[in-house]
C-alpha cells in the first residue's frame, strides 16, 4: 500500500520509485519540499504532501520549476534541508536560476530531483537532464533500484551540506514509477528554527550575502566543490562492481540499465564473461575507480539512457590515460550498439552484448512465433483519445467549427496538457493544432504569427493553453502579444485543475497543497488587467463558442476567451452524469444520406459506437460520461438527452 | 499452498485500459507477495495517464533479487488481461508456449472500432487466438460479475481473485483480506472479498 505515516521503521514494503524518494527525503528530515507537477515526477510531492504539517513539513506545488527552485533555495537559505522536484525538461525551465545557485552556494541541504522520460512515454521530448548537472557544475547522483532510490535520496542531503551546493538526483520513467521491495528507515525528529544567516562578510558563502559574485572567485569554488564530491565518490557504495575478475566485456552503466544489463547477462548466460560497473555517482565521475575496472578488461560496453553521458566522459578519460590503461575497444550509443533514441529494456542489451561476444540471445520457438504473426494482426491497435465527456473535445469541435467558418485558413497553436492530443488523429475534426513544443509556446508563437499580415500572412492564429500552464509560462507570452499589439485569438482551456498529471492545485484554486485556504489568481481578471478584451463561454455550449470566436477573429489586437468547463475526470464530476443519452435509431442517417458518420468517424467519443451491422451509432451506456455534447454535433438531431435522475 | 515460486523470476504481466484498475490490480497482487516474502519488481506503462490506451504492469516476482522492470520479450509466465484483445497484444510481445493465460471477456473497443474503421474480432475469435497462444487460458466474465456486485470497476479484483484460483502463487483469500484491510475504507473491503470469492471460483472450480 502507498507511503503513509502508519508504516515503522524496519516495515518492509512495496514503494515505487518515487515514493522511494520522497521516503529518503523524509529520512533525511527535509522540511521543505517544492515542485511543479509533470509525469513521471509528480508522485514524490504527492506522496509528501500526506507528511505535510504546519511547522514540521511545508510542501508546494509552485507555478513553475524555476520558482520551484528558488523557494526551495529560500528554504537552505534558511537553514532548512529542501527538495525540489521536477520532470526532465523543467530542468531547462529552473537552469538560469541553476547556473546562478551552484555559482552561489547553498546552506542547508538542497536536491534537485529530475525525472527523465526516455522513450518519451508521456513527454513531448526526450530531453536528458544529467547534461544540466555538468553544465552548472554540480554533483550527479543515479539510483538504480528502489532501495537505493531510497538511500540515494537520503545521502543527497548530506553530500549538499558537505560541499555547500546544490545535488542533483536523476531518475528515469521506469525507476519512478516501477516499485520493489524497500525496508523504511527512522524518521529524524530535530527541532528547527528558520534564519537566514546574511550579516557576514561578502567573502563568507557561510554568512554574507549569498551570490554569485565575485565571479571568478566562486566560480574556482564552485570547482572545488566538485573535487570534494568526487573524492567522496570514489569511496561511494552506490559504485559496485559485479561479475569475473578479468571480464572479457566490461560494462558500464548506471540507473535503471544496471537491471537491464544484469538481465541481459542472465539471459545470454554470460555471467562468467561479463562484468558490470554500476555507477551511482555519475557526475563527476570517481576517475580512479573507473579506472581500476578499465584495466581489467579491453572491450568496453557502455549502456545508458539517452545520450552517450557517461560515454563521453569515460573515453575522454582513456584518453587522459592511455599510458597506463592501454587501447580499449569501446561500445555504446556512438557506435550504434546502443540505440541513441528511445528507451532501453533487456532484450535490446541483450543484442548488443550477444553481437559482441558472439553469442543468440535466446528466441520463442519457431513455431509460436509463426502463430503470433497469425492470430496478432486481428488484434485492432488502441489510440489515445480524449475521455469521454472530456470538455477539450467540445472546445476544439467549437473551434474547428469557428475556423471553417471563417475560412481563411486559419490554425491552433498547441501547449502541453492533455489539449496536445489535439495536434493526434490526422484524419479526425480535431487536427487543428499545428505547433507543439514547451510549455506556454503557443501563446509565444501566435504572439509571432499575428505580426506578419504586413508580409501578406493572412491566416488567423489562435494559441491555447490550459489553466495550470497559463500560470506557468503563458503569462509572460501575452504580456509581449499586448505590449506589441499582435493579432491573435488567446484561448484559456480551464478545466479546473492540473488534469494531465492528477489534479495538483495551482494559482488558479483556493487551496494549496498544504490544504490551506489561499487567495486564487483569477485567469480573467489578470487578462482584463492587461487591458485586453477578455469573453468566457462553457465549451459545451457549442453555438455560443462558435459565436464568439468568430466574432473575436474580426476584432484587431489580442483577444482573450476563457473557455471554462471542469474535466470529465474531476473528483467532483466522478460517476455523475448529467444527461441519460441516446441515439433514436429511426433519425440516424448513417452512411446513407449527408452526414458521413460524422459523430463516429470524425467526433470520436468512445461512448459512442458504430454499429456495423445495423449501420446506425449508439451509445454505450457504461462509458457515455452523460456530457450530451454529442447531440447537438448530429445533423439529423438523432441523439437524445434527457437529464439524468438525481442519484 | 506453497511457498515457492514454480519458476525464479515468476514473471507476470496484467494488462487492460486505463480507468480498469489495472494498477490498483498489481499493487494488491504485489502486495500479498511481498507480505509472502518475495522480492517484487512491478513495471508500469501508465505513460500520458493513458486516456484511452493500454496500460500494462510487469510484475516480477523473485525469492533472491530485484529484477528489470520489464520483462524480456516472450518471458512471461502468466498473464492477466482486463480486456481481450490486449491478451492477444500481450501475448504477441511476452508469450510462449509455457504461458498460462487469464482473460476477462468484456470488450473495450478501440477509437478505431468505435468509428467503423478497424473491426473488434468475435469472442470465438479472441479465444481462439489466446488458447493458441498459452498453454492454459482461462476466459471470466469479470466485468458482469462486477456488474452484478453492484460496481464494474471490481472487475480487476475478479480477475485478481483468478489468480489465486489457478494455484501456481501462494496467495489466498486470507492473505487478500490482510492486504486490503490496509489499504482500503472499511466499507469496500466487503465488496472487494465477495469479487475475489468470485473470480477465485471461477477458475478454480474446472
Ligand atoms: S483527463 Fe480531463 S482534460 Fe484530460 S482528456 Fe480526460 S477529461 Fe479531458
Ligand atoms: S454524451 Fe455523447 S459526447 Fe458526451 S460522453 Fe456521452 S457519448 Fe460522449
Amino acid at each position: 500500500m502507498p507511503l503513509d505515516r502508519k508504516q515503522r521503521e524496519g516495515d518492509e514494503v512495496l514503494l515505487m520509485g518515487n515514493e522511494a524518494i520522497a521516503r529518503g527525503a523524509l529520512e533525511a528530515g527535509i522540511r521543505v519540499a517544492v515542485a511543479y507537477p509533470g509525469t513521471p515526477s509528480s508522485e514524490i510531492i504527492e506522496t509528501l504532501s500526506r507528511f505535510a504539517e504546519t511547522g514540521k513539513l511545508y510542501v508546494e506545488w509552485s507555478s513553475n520549476e524555476k520558482v520551484a527552485l528558488e523557494v526551495a533555495a529560500a528554504g537552505s537559505f534558511a537553514g532548512l534541508r529542501s527538495l525540489c522536484v521536477m520532470k526532465q525538461n523543467g530542468v531547462n525551465v529552473a537552469s538560469d536560476f541553476l547556473l546562478h545557485l551552484g555559482g552561489s552556494g547553498t546552506r542547508a541541504g538542497l536536491v534537485l530531483v529530475s525525472c527523465d522520460d526516455p522513450g518519451a512515454l508521456s513527454s513531448v521530448n526526450e530531453g536528458e537532464s544529467r547534461h544540466f548537472a555538468r553544465l552548472m557544475e554540480i554533483p550527479l547522483l543515479e539510483p538504480a533500484d528502489f532501495t537505493e532510490a531510497k538511500e540515494i535520496a537520503r545521502w543527497a542531503f548530506e553530500l549538499s551540506e558537505a560541499i555547500h551546493n546544490v545535488v542533483m538526483v536523476r531518475s528515469v520513467t521506469r525507476m519512478s514509477h516501477a516499485s520493489g521491495n524497500v525496508v523504511l528507515g527512522a524518521l529524524p525528529d530535530r527541532p528547527v528554527k528558520a534564519a537566514f544567516v546574511c550579516d557576514g562578510p561578502v567573502s563568507d558563502p557561510d554568512t554574507g550575502p549569498v551570490i554569485s559574485t565575485p565571479v571568478v572567485a566562486k566560480h574556482r569554488l564552485q570547482q572545488e566543490k566538485l573535487r570534494r564530491a568526487a573524492s567522496l565518490f570514489e569511496e561511494s557504495p552506490f559504485n559496485r562492481y559485479e561479475g569475473p575478475e578479468s571480464p572479457e566485456l566490461l560494462i558500464v552503466t548506471s540507473s535503471a540499465c544496471l537491471l537491464y544489463s544484469r538481465e541481459a547477462v542472465t539471459i545470454l548466460n554470460a555471467q562468467n564473461r561479463v562484468g558490470i560497473l554500476k555507477l551511482g555517482t555519475t557526475f563527476p565521475l570517481p576517475q580512479e575507480l573507473i579506472a581500476r575496472h578499465l584495466r581489467t578488461a579491453d572491450k568496453i560496453l557502455i549502456v545508458e539512457e539517452v545520450l552517450p553521458f557517461l560515454e563521453e566522459q569515460i573515453k575522454i578519460l582513456v584518453a587522459e590515460r592511455a599510458g597506463e590503461l592501454g587501447i580499449k575497444t569501446f561500445f555504446g550509443k556512438n557506435d550504434s550498439a546502443i540505440p541513441m533514441v528511445g528507451e532501453l529494456n533487456p532484450d535490446l542489451v541483450a543484442a548488443a552484448v550477444g553481437r559482441i561476444l558472439k553469442i543468440d540471445p535466446p528466441t520463442v520457438p519457431a513455431e509460436y512465433a509463426e502463430k503470433v504473426r497469425e492470430l496478432s494482426a486481428i488484434a485492432p491497435k488502441r489510440e489515445q483519445t480524449f475521455c469521454p465527456g472530456c470538455p477539450h473535445r467540445a472546445s476544439f469541435w467549437g473551434i474547428r467549427e469557428a475556423l471553417m467558418r471563417d475560412g481563411r485558413n486559419g490554425f491552433v497553436c498547441g501547449d502541453i496538457g492533455c489539449y496536445a492530443m489535439a495536434s493526434l488523429f490526422p484524419a479526425t475534426g480535431y487536427h487543428i493544432s499545428r505547433t507543439m513544443h514547451s510549455m506556454g509556446s503557443a501563446t509565444g508563437l501566435a504572439s509571432g504569427f499575428g505580426k506578419f499580415k504586413p508580409f501578406g500572412m493572412e491566416q488567423p492564429a489562435i494559441a491555447v493553453c490550459g489553466d495550470s500552464t497559463f500560470y506557468h509560462a503563458a503569462i509572460p507570452a501575452l504580456i509581449n502579444a499586448v505590449h506589441q499589439n499582435s493579432e491573435m485569438v488567446f484561448i484559456v482551456l480551464d478545466n479546473g485543475g492540473t488534469a494531465m498529471t492528477g489534479f495538483q492545485s495551482h494559482p488558479g484554486l483556493d487551496v494549496n497543497a498544504m490544504g490551506e485556504k489561499v487567495p486564487l489568481v483569477d485567469i480573467a481578471a489578470l487578462c482584463a488587467s492587461m487591458g485586453v478584451p477578455v469573453s468566457t463561454g462553457d465549451p459545451f455550449d457549442l453555438a455560443g463558442t462558435r459565436e464568439t470566436l468568430n466574432r473575436l477573429m474580426e476584432e484587431p489586437g489580442v483577444k482573450v476567451l476563457i473557455l471554462k468547463q471542469a474535466c470529465a475526470l474531476a473528483p467532483e464530476k466522478k460517476g455523475k452524469k448529467k444527461y441519460k443519452v441516446s441515439v433514436d435509431e429511426a433519425l440516424c442517417r448513417g452512411d446513407a444520406c449527408g452526414c458521413n458518420r460524422i459523430c463516429t468517424r470524425i467526433f470520436r467519443c468512445p461512448g459512442l459506437l458504430w454499429n456495423r451491422k445495423k449501420k446506425k451509432a449508439e451509445v454505450d451506456e457504461v462509458i457515455c460520461a452523460g456530457c450530451g455534447f454529442c447531440a447537438k454535433i448530429c445533423p439529423a438531431g438523432a441523439i437524445r438527452c434527457e437529464e439524468a435522475a438525481k442519484p | 499452498m506453497t511457498d515457492m515460486l514454480l519458476k525464479d523470476p515468476y514473471n507476470i504481466v496484467i494488462t487492460g485500459i486505463g480507468g480498469q484498475g489495472n494498477v490498483l490490480a498489481s499493487r494488491l497482487l504485489s502486495n500479498m507477495l511481498v507480505k509472502r516474502g518475495f522480492k517484487v519488481t512491478i513495471g508500469e506503462t501508465f505513460g500520458m495517464s493513458q486516456r484511452g490506451g493500454s496500460v500494462m504492469s510487469h510484475i516480477r516476482v523473485s525469492a533472491k533479487s530485484v529484477w528489470s522492470p520489464q520483462i524480456p520479450k516472450g518471458g512471461a509466465d502468466l498473464v492477466v488481461a482486463l480486456e481481450p484483445i490486449e491478451a492477444i497484444r500481450v501475448l504477441a510481445a511476452y508469450g510462449n508456449p509455457a504461458v498460462r493465460t487469464l482473460v476477462n471477456v468484456r470488450a473495450i473497443y478501440p477509437v478505431g472500432v468505435i468509428t467503423g474503421e478497424d473491426e473488434y474480432p468475435s469472442e470465438e475469435k479472441i479465444r481462439e487466438a489466446v488458447a493458441a497462444l498459452s498453454a492454459q487460458a482461462e476466459f471470466i466474465p469479470a466485468t458482469d460479475e462486477a456488474v452484478r456486485l453492484g460496481n464494474p470497476i471490481l472487475g480487476n479484483i475478479v480477475m485478481i481473485g483468478a489468480v489465486a484460483g489457478l494455484g501456481v502463487l501462494p496467495i489466498d483469500a486470507e492473505l487478500f483480506e490482510s492486504v486490503i484491510r490496509e489499504g482500503m475504507a472499511a466499507a469496500r473491503v466487503e465488496p472487494n472479498l465477495r469479487a475475489f470469492a468470485i473470480g477465485r471460483a471461477a477458475v478454480a472450480r474446472k
